[in-house]
């Protein structure tokens, strides 16, 4: 399942084209949609290769989403792309009334969630369309961590026509490799990564990477630490976290994302709903906005390197301790 | 339009005030003004030019109404109720707890309502998107019809749609606005004026035309002729009068969901005679 190596895998945006062209050659349902952001996408490469199943909408993304519903009344199976800031900030009333609240089946595609942005800065960061998406009834929420779970993600929202919002955010470009090719999912079940007794780490998307060296880091200096991997944020696996947590003396969240309401709460609620009184460290960015600068300097300015992780984790594990 | 035709849906306009005055007296309020000003709209929309089964709400080969003005619910459910989409006294339940007959227009509630609006300025994006759709199949003999309102337009989402009408030159797809002249807070001009609708579509590309919203007969033949318009996308302005039709409320300053109250109740009885004069004519 998990890769022996971890190493730097191909750009996300060119594993979800080529699903996604893989999946549209199988259905003729399936329509792309992008708002001027093609090019970034790489949606803009299906005007070529598949002119009549490409619609750019421009710099329209409430209109975009609300398109997509009109296609989805008509049977097709809309995928749009634009940035995560400007589908889940942006386009949420039409997503929740246009889309959702009427059953219209949309696939959203949500890039550069969280420090991912990087140059584009604090206006396109966005760190909280976890928590938006959330909150939707029935919409599937995915953060996927590399490109074998990104192909599954897609292939799984793609082939569900069932009325819901299907959010996939990720960032476009290179990703650490976290699993082999061929590793199966299944929607809200999660999976242990790196089996422990002492600490309960959840990891995700962009992250996913850095939880596993900063487990392996903290294992070393004698610490049992476990990963796990929820796969899907909606649904969310409780039993699997309700079973991994119990008898950890800290639970740990760590993600791309702000700490109000992302998989920190989520983990928050299971551990709260079944009295499971084991403290809860959530890493994630708190009370603050995003800003500028290369993702890899982001993941230093908001204490999301693997490093970070390992220092805040053994504050929290002295304290318990 | 022959006289008989145009007599016809005279009387169905007529009929369709009259349940929406019956809806509004037994929930004693509603969205009486924009509801009464687009009802010759939907007279000859579900009385002559709409392909629809009532028997099959949602046979794939029918036209479609987004009624994105979605609190112009009633025109359209009464419209839906007297085609037999349902049982007419469904609609005395309008709002009631667990109602099918809801105040803005719910797809997934009454049968016949093609999309469900209420947040506005949603409509035309959704119409825009069946319309692609219907294009993209290489179906040319169905419509979709959506109905804005005029204090809708403050929406900028409208005008987002209205470029990817116009760019798209969805010709199958007919916009209406609803010009009643009034919003909640008053007359659109003091809210926020909106100058010319028909210079404004033409300027977004639109085939444009104002008619007279009150007449059936005028309705009916901007439609025809917007239907004549190829590679445009097109709009018909309607010049209406909020509370369209009884002059109570025509001539009540706050005309946009008023409470039915004794002397409302009073003025909706006699309303409804007088309607009754035209429905049961010989």
């Amino acid at each position: 399942m998990l890769k022996e190596n971890r190493t730097l895998g191909g750009e996300l945006r060119n594993q979800l084209v080529a699903t996604v062209t893989e999946m549209l050659e199988k259905d003729d349902r399936i329509m792309v949609l992008d708002a001027d952001l093609g090019g970034a996408s790489f949606f803009l490469r299906f005007k070529k290769s598949h002119p009549d199943r490409f619609v750019d909408c421009g710099i329209c993304e409430a209109n975009m989403v609300g398109v997509a519903a009109g296609l989805s009344l008509r049977g097709y199976i809309p995928v749009v792309h634009t940035m995560s800031a400007f589908v889940a900030r942006r386009a949420l009333d039409q997503l929740y009334i246009s889309c959702a609240y009427q059953n219209n089946t949309i696939n959203v595609f949500g890039s550069d969630p969280g420090i991912c942005s990087g140059f584009d800065g604090g206006t396109h960061t966005c760190f909280e369309d976890l928590a938006i998406m959330r909150t939707i009834p029935h919409a599937i929420v995915c953060d996927p961590c590399d490109q074998v779970q990104l192909d599954w993600m897609v292939r799984e929202c793609l082939s569900r026509n069932d009325g819901a919002i299907h959010y996939i955010r990720a960032y476009r470009k290179n990703v650490t490799e976290v699993y082999e090719p061929g590793t199966k999912f299944e929607l809200g079940k999660g999976k242990v990564l790196i089996p422990g007794d002492e600490v309960l780490l959840v990891g995700s998307g962009y992250l996913m990477g850095d939880a596993l060296t900063a487990a392996e880091e903290l294992r070393a200096q004698g610490i049992s630490v476990e990963v796990v991997d929820p796969v899907t944020i909606k649904p969310f696996d409780e039993e699997l976290i309700l079973n991994e947590a119990k008898g950890k003396k800290l639970v740990v969240t760590y993600e791309n994302h702000g700490t109000v309401n992302g998989i920190g709460s989520a983990v928050a609620d299971v551990l709260a709903k079944n009295g499971v009184g084991v403290p809860l460290l959530k890493l994630g960015a708190t009370e603050i906005f995003g800003q500028v600068g290369m993702v890899d300097l982001l993941k230093e300015a908001y204490k999301l390197t693997a490093k970070d992780a390992v220092a805040e984790i053994l504050k929290a594990w002295h304290k318990v301790n | 339009m022959d006289a008989k035709e145009l007599r016809k849906l005279k009387k169905f306009s007529a009929q369709l005030r009259i349940d929406q005055l019956e809806m509004f007296k037994q929930r004693g309020m509603g969205h009486i003004g924009g509801c009464l000003s687009v009802t010759e709209l939907i007279s000859v929309l579900y009385g002559k030019q709409m392909k629809v089964d009532p028997k099959n709400p949602n046979w794939e080969g029918r036209d479609y109404l987004v009624m994105s003005k979605g609190h112009a619910a009633p025109a359209v459910e009464a419209a839906l109720a007297e085609l037999g989409f349902f049982d007419k006294k469904l609609l005395l339940t309008m709002d009631d707890i667990g109602t099918r007959v809801p105040s803005h227009v719910d797809r997934l509630l009454t049968p016949g309502i093609d999309v469900t609006c209420g947040s506005l300025g949603q409509g035309a994006s959704v119409a825009a998107g069946i319309a692609y759709g219907l294009k993209h199949a290489g179906i040319t003999d169905q419509y979709v019809y959506v109905c804005i309102g005029d204090g809708e337009l403050n929406e900028g989402q409208n005008w987002e749609a209205f470029q990817f009408m116009a760019h798209n030159k969805l010709n199958n797809c007919i916009v209406f606005i609803d010009n009643n002249k009034r919003q909640h807070d008053g007359y659109c001009d003091e809210v926020l004026k909106p100058f010319s609708y028909e210079e404004k579509m033409k300027a977004f590309g639109f085939w444009c035309k104002t008619v007279d919203g009150a007449s059936e007969e005028a309705i009916d033949d901007g439609i025809n002729e917007a239907k004549a318009v190829k590679d445009q996308a097109v709009c018909i302005v309607l010049d209406t009068i909020k509370g369209q039709g009884v002059k109570y409320y025509e001539e009540m300053p706050d005309n946009h969901a008023p409470k039915v109250f004794e002397e409302g109740r009073a003025v909706i009885d006699a309303a409804i005679l007088e309607l009754r004069k035209i429905t049961e004519e010989e």
